[in-house]
């Protein structure tokens, strides 16, 4: 398959994580959806990296695989947090730092 | 050795002692800072001495001589050094200036023991004596106006020594109010000077004025005129006057040695050494003159009505001032600066000597309550004589000689100058007046109280102290009067001081007698080569028929006096009460506190009163100040608007964000 | 074939993601992540890239799912409604599709030739483990080792977030004791009431609670004696 067939795969999921990141309010399914954003980007860039024949897109995939864990380990641990403290599990209620 | 290694070391010894007694200030026991600040002047007096002798070893023309330490700024046309200028009339000054402050200092050791700010005292003094040679012996402007301003700094310092009493404060604001506006005058008199020359070294611009100045030019007179206020407010002639009486707040040697004998001879010195100037601009010369005429006449009638003992001396000064100003300005430069020196002289030794008064009356210093002190204080009643004498200008005194030099040279020079001279002799007249009318009050007639405790050897104390002025109380703690109080008699460091002073009063007029020895004319002679002026000396006779005439009005001075005061007490009271307008004006000093409150004080409270209100409150604080904030505040609420805490939000303004950005390259691409 | 591979792993993964937004219960949209992690596995193997499908199965949907299935059966959430009340209920998904469509103009519009190809020619060992070590180990040491770090710091992070402070009892009286309590003087205020979001509250003029252990209060008011600031506000 051309490899722009792959591109347009990549830019649907992106942009459907990118809308359940602004739809939903439950802060798990929201990184949920951050999740699936990042899975765009690895799509893209393996598949620029097939384009090109070199292995650069490939690395840069597994970097951003372990950001996502990192990133996903502290946002649980955040939510956990939030859960400990009975405050209520919804992104539209926890709006404290503003102004 | 050089003169100008001379020249450094006069500055140099005050300044050492400012230092050691202002930082050693808490270690100092005893009397030692006193007596370190009196050694400190009078090295600075020795080394004057070394450097007159230094001087007089070269040949006359030889005898202008600066030294530079170091370059300011030395660019864009400035040249502003750090140089003094050692030639006769500088040194002529050290001399005076470091004599008699040696010998008030040597006075104040003993006269300020037991005051809390002793040490500070003599902390201020060797300031003020280092800042007045630094006047005198500066090489330019810079200099000029940096000593000029210490100076005034010293004075208020001292001035409001005391700084507990509230009249004392006041009078230090006053005067150093008065003091910045001749400051003012002084700058801005240099800069239409610099304007021109394009230097602010002495020698040059005196050689540079004929060349670029023409004859009475309008930015010379100018300069000249503000560099009249500045000698006016300094040496406190009118209208900028008012400040000297007011200063006799100021402790009894400080009053002798800043308000009798140098600071407010400054401005002579000042007309002295810009005598090339003056020349070049007659009109102002011509103004100075007559300031100085007026002076003369109004501080001598305001003198005959005093009843505070020091503010007789203090009006007598201004009086006298006027005389040595009105000399300079008419071109009698070896007069007016010998009648500076013999003043120095008398009048140090009448303040020195109304000290001593004060202190046997337990710090009263009203006429009106003295009386009958010959038998009590033999010494102080001589000092005062012998002061009356010369200062009134009898022979064989020195202030004879000086003061009559100077009148007699106005007499010769002609045209509206002998209106001067007029004015002269009618002062000396006055001067004989109130001075011994001073003199007999307070020596003559029934002892008081004190009077007559001092003849059983009983000093008087005050059981309360009060202020002379007012009459409040106080205390004897830090800031007010110490509680001793010393005479002369029983004070040796005071009877030394007053004798020298007295044995120079006596035959210091020997330096300069007519036809005989013109010793202070010779000496001087090197700074005035250049004057046309100084060159019309007077002949020897018509020298002499002037001071003839001078000591017969004097004498009458005196007689108008001892019929007043001695023979006829009550005859002054009928005189007051028959002219009540008159003594009225006169004891009110002419009005010039209140003409002066009128014309500058209210507008300038007016102004201020107005910046505060409007300008500071409405147009700063209300509209600027208050105006940015307000911006910055409504800019910054509608910011934090966008700052609402939900985190959709943000995700959809990240996500608009993206979109547009790709929008921009996908349209830029094309 | 390997179209027809293309495609059931094209639409795996794109079933999976909206399933992923549009199921109520999160648990639901957790599996169909993993749906979807797998069907992305499936076409990195298509892209040649076999050790990124390998960590993609292991690590991804492997270890950091099942710690989502962790903390979701923790934290419960049932079913929610959807984006109630707000605009975004219908903005959201506008603005993603919007963003979609514009993707898909930039790269099908464009003229990027190598997307028409089928990719550069094939080098043997292509995506293996071996080739991604070598790499790993020469170009990009510096990522790798700034990788650990950061994995290192966010486990540490996570602990630090979600620990207990002190017991079970914790939860209790935790707002209350974490509290320091300091003497403020009555001149100053708080950020808050700068704002103007809290009015002023008076100051209370409280005792500092900073105590010296085993000094009576009293020893420092002394005036004069040897002894010094004994108590927290004794004797100056």
């Amino acid at each position: 398959m051309a490899i722009g067939w792959y591109l347009v795969v990549s830019a649907l999921i992106f942009c459907i994580g990118a809308g359940g990141v602004l739809t939903r309010r439950n802060p798990l399914v929201v990184l949920l959806c951050l999740e699936l954003m990042l899975n765009g980007a690895n799509l893209a860039l393996v598949a620029f990296a097939r384009m090109h024949g070199g292995e650069d897109g490939q690395i840069f995939a597994l970097i951003v695989m372990v950001v996502a864990a990192c990133e996903v380990t502290v946002g649980l641990g955040l939510i956990v947090a939030i859960y400990r403290r009975q405050l209520p599990i919804d992104v539209d209620q926890l709006h404290e730092l503003n102004g | 050795m050089s003169p100008t290694t001379f020249g450094w070391l006069i500055l140099l010894c005050p300044l050492v002692g400012i230092v050691v007694i202002g930082l050693g200030h808490r270690r100092l026991v005893g009397r030692s800072a006193g007596w370190i600040a009196t050694l400190a002047i009078g090295l600075s007096f020795a080394f004057s001495v070394a450097a007159l002798v230094a001087l007089l070893g070269r040949s006359p023309e030889h005898r202008q001589v600066t030294s530079t330490l170091w370059n300011y700024a030395a660019s864009v046309g400035l040249d502003a050094k750090l140089s003094i200028l050692v030639d006769p009339l500088s040194i002529f000054m050290a001399l005076v200036v470091s004599g008699v402050s040696t010998l008030i200092h040597l006075y104040s050791v003993a006269y300020l023991w037991e005051d809390r700010g002793f040490v500070r005292y003599f902390a201020y003094m060797n300031y003020f004596v280092f800042s007045m040679l630094l006047l005198v012996m500066a090489g330019n402007f810079l200099l000029l106006i940096i000593g000029w301003a210490f100076v005034g700094a010293a004075s208020y310092m001292l001035i409001s020594f005391w700084y507990r009493r509230t009249t004392a404060t006041r009078a230090g604001l006053k005067a150093f109010v008065i003091n910045v506006v001749g400051d003012v005058g002084l700058v801005l008199g240099t800069f239409f000077i610099f304007k021109h020359t394009g230097t602010v070294d002495f020698l040059r611009t005196f050689h540079a004025v004929p060349h670029v100045f023409a004859h009475n030019s309008t930015d010379l007179v100018a300069g000249c005129l503000l560099l009249l206020v500045g000698a006016f407010a300094k040496s406190a002639q009118v209208p900028l006057h008012t400040w000297l009486p007011d200063a006799m707040e100021g402790p009894t040697p400080v009053s002798a040695l800043i308000h009798a004998a140098t600071m407010v001879t400054a401005g002579v010195y000042l007309i002295a050494r810009m005598h090339p100037l003056f020349e070049q601009a007659p009109t102002a010369a011509d103004v100075g003159a007559i300031g100085g005429g007026l002076t003369l006449i109004i501080a001598a009638t305001i003198a005959i009505v005093q009843t505070d003992l020091k503010r007789v001396i203090a009006y007598s000064t201004m009086s006298q001032i006027g005389y040595m100003i009105m000399g300079v300005s008419a071109g009698a430069y070896s007069a007016g600066l010998f009648h500076l020196m013999t003043h120095a002289f008398f009048k140090a030794l009448l303040f020195m000597a109304a000290g001593s008064l004060i202190g046997a009356m337990a710090g009263v210093q009203s006429l009106d309550r003295m009386g009958g002190f010959r038998k009590a204080m033999p010494f102080t009643f001589a000092c005062f004589v012998v002061g009356g004498l010369a200062l009134s200008g009898l022979p064989p005194f020195s202030g004879w000689l000086s003061k009559d030099d100077i009148i007699g040279f106005l007499d010769h020079r002609g045209h509206g100058f002998v209106i001067l001279g007029i004015a002269g002799y009618a002062g000396a007249l006055l001067t004989g007046v109130y001075t011994f009318r001073m003199i007999f009050r307070a020596f003559f007639g029934e002892p008081v109280a004190e009077a007559r405790e001092l003849e059983h050897g009983h000093l008087a104390h005050a059981e309360v102290p009060r202020n002379p002025l007012t009459g409040e109380e106080e205390d004897t703690d830090v800031g007010f009067p110490g509680p001793g109080h010393f005479i002369a008699e029983r004070e040796w460091p005071m009877k030394v001081a007053m004798g020298t002073l007295a044995v120079l009063a006596l035959v210091g007029g020997a330096l300069q007698i007519p036809g005989i020895d013109d010793a202070v004319t010779k000496f001087l002679d090197p700074t005035f080569a250049d004057s046309r002026l100084a060159r019309s000396q007077l002949p020897t006779s018509p020298a002499w028929v002037g001071l003839i005439i001078g000591a017969v009005i004097a004498l009458v001075g005196i007689a108008i006096a001892y019929a007043l005061w001695v023979r006829s007490p009550a005859t002054p009271v009928t005189l007051r009460e028959r002219l009540r307008p008159v003594h009225t004006f006169l004891s009110n000093k002419w009005y010039f506190d209140e003409l002066i409150d009128l014309v500058v004080v209210r507008p300038a409270l007016l102004i201020g009163r107005f910046a505060e209100s409007v300008l500071d409150r409405i147009v700063v604080g209300g509209t600027i100040t208050g105006g940015t904030v307000g911006a910055v505040r409504a800019g910054s609420a509608a910011v934090r608007r966008w700052q609402t805490g939900f985190l959709r939000y943000y995700a959809a303004a990240i996500v608009v964000g993206t979109f547009g950005v790709s929008l921009y390259f996908l349209i830029s691409s094309t | 074939m390997s179209a027809v591979l293309f495609f059931i792993a094209a639409i795996g993964a794109i079933t999976g993601a909206i399933g992923v937004v549009a199921l109520r219960n999160p648990f639901y949209s957790v599996l169909a992540l993993v749906c979807h992690l797998i069907a992305l596995a499936a076409l990195f193997l298509l892209l040649r890239a076999e050790f990124v499908a390998a960590a993609q199965v292991v690590v991804y949907a492997g270890a950091v799912m099942v710690l989502y299935v962790f903390v979701v059966a923790y934290v419960g959430g049932g079913d929610e409604e959807l984006a109630g009340g707000s605009g975004l209920r219908i903005l959201g998904p506008l603005f993603a599709l919007a963003l979609a469509i514009e993707l898909c103009i930039a790269m099908l519009g464009s003229a990027l030739k190598g997307i028409s190809s089928h990719g550069a020619p094939y080098v043997l060992g292509f995506g293996t483990p071996k080739h991604i070590g070598t790499l790993f180990l020469t170009k990009y040491l510096f990522p790798f080792e700034l990788a650990s770090l950061l994995l290192m710091v966010a486990a540490i992070g996570a602990i630090v977030l979600a620990r207990r402070r002190r017991g079970l009892e914790y939860d209790a009286e935790e707002k209350s004791d974490l509290a320091i309590r300091t003497r403020r003087p009555s001149y100053t205020g708080t950020m808050a009431e700068a704002a103007g979001v809290r009015h002023a509250v008076e100051a209370v003029e409280q005792e500092p609670d900073v105590e010296i252990a085993g000094t009576p209060a009293g020893t420092g008011r002394g005036s004069g004696s040897g002894d010094g600031g004994g108590g927290g506000q004794g004797g100056w």
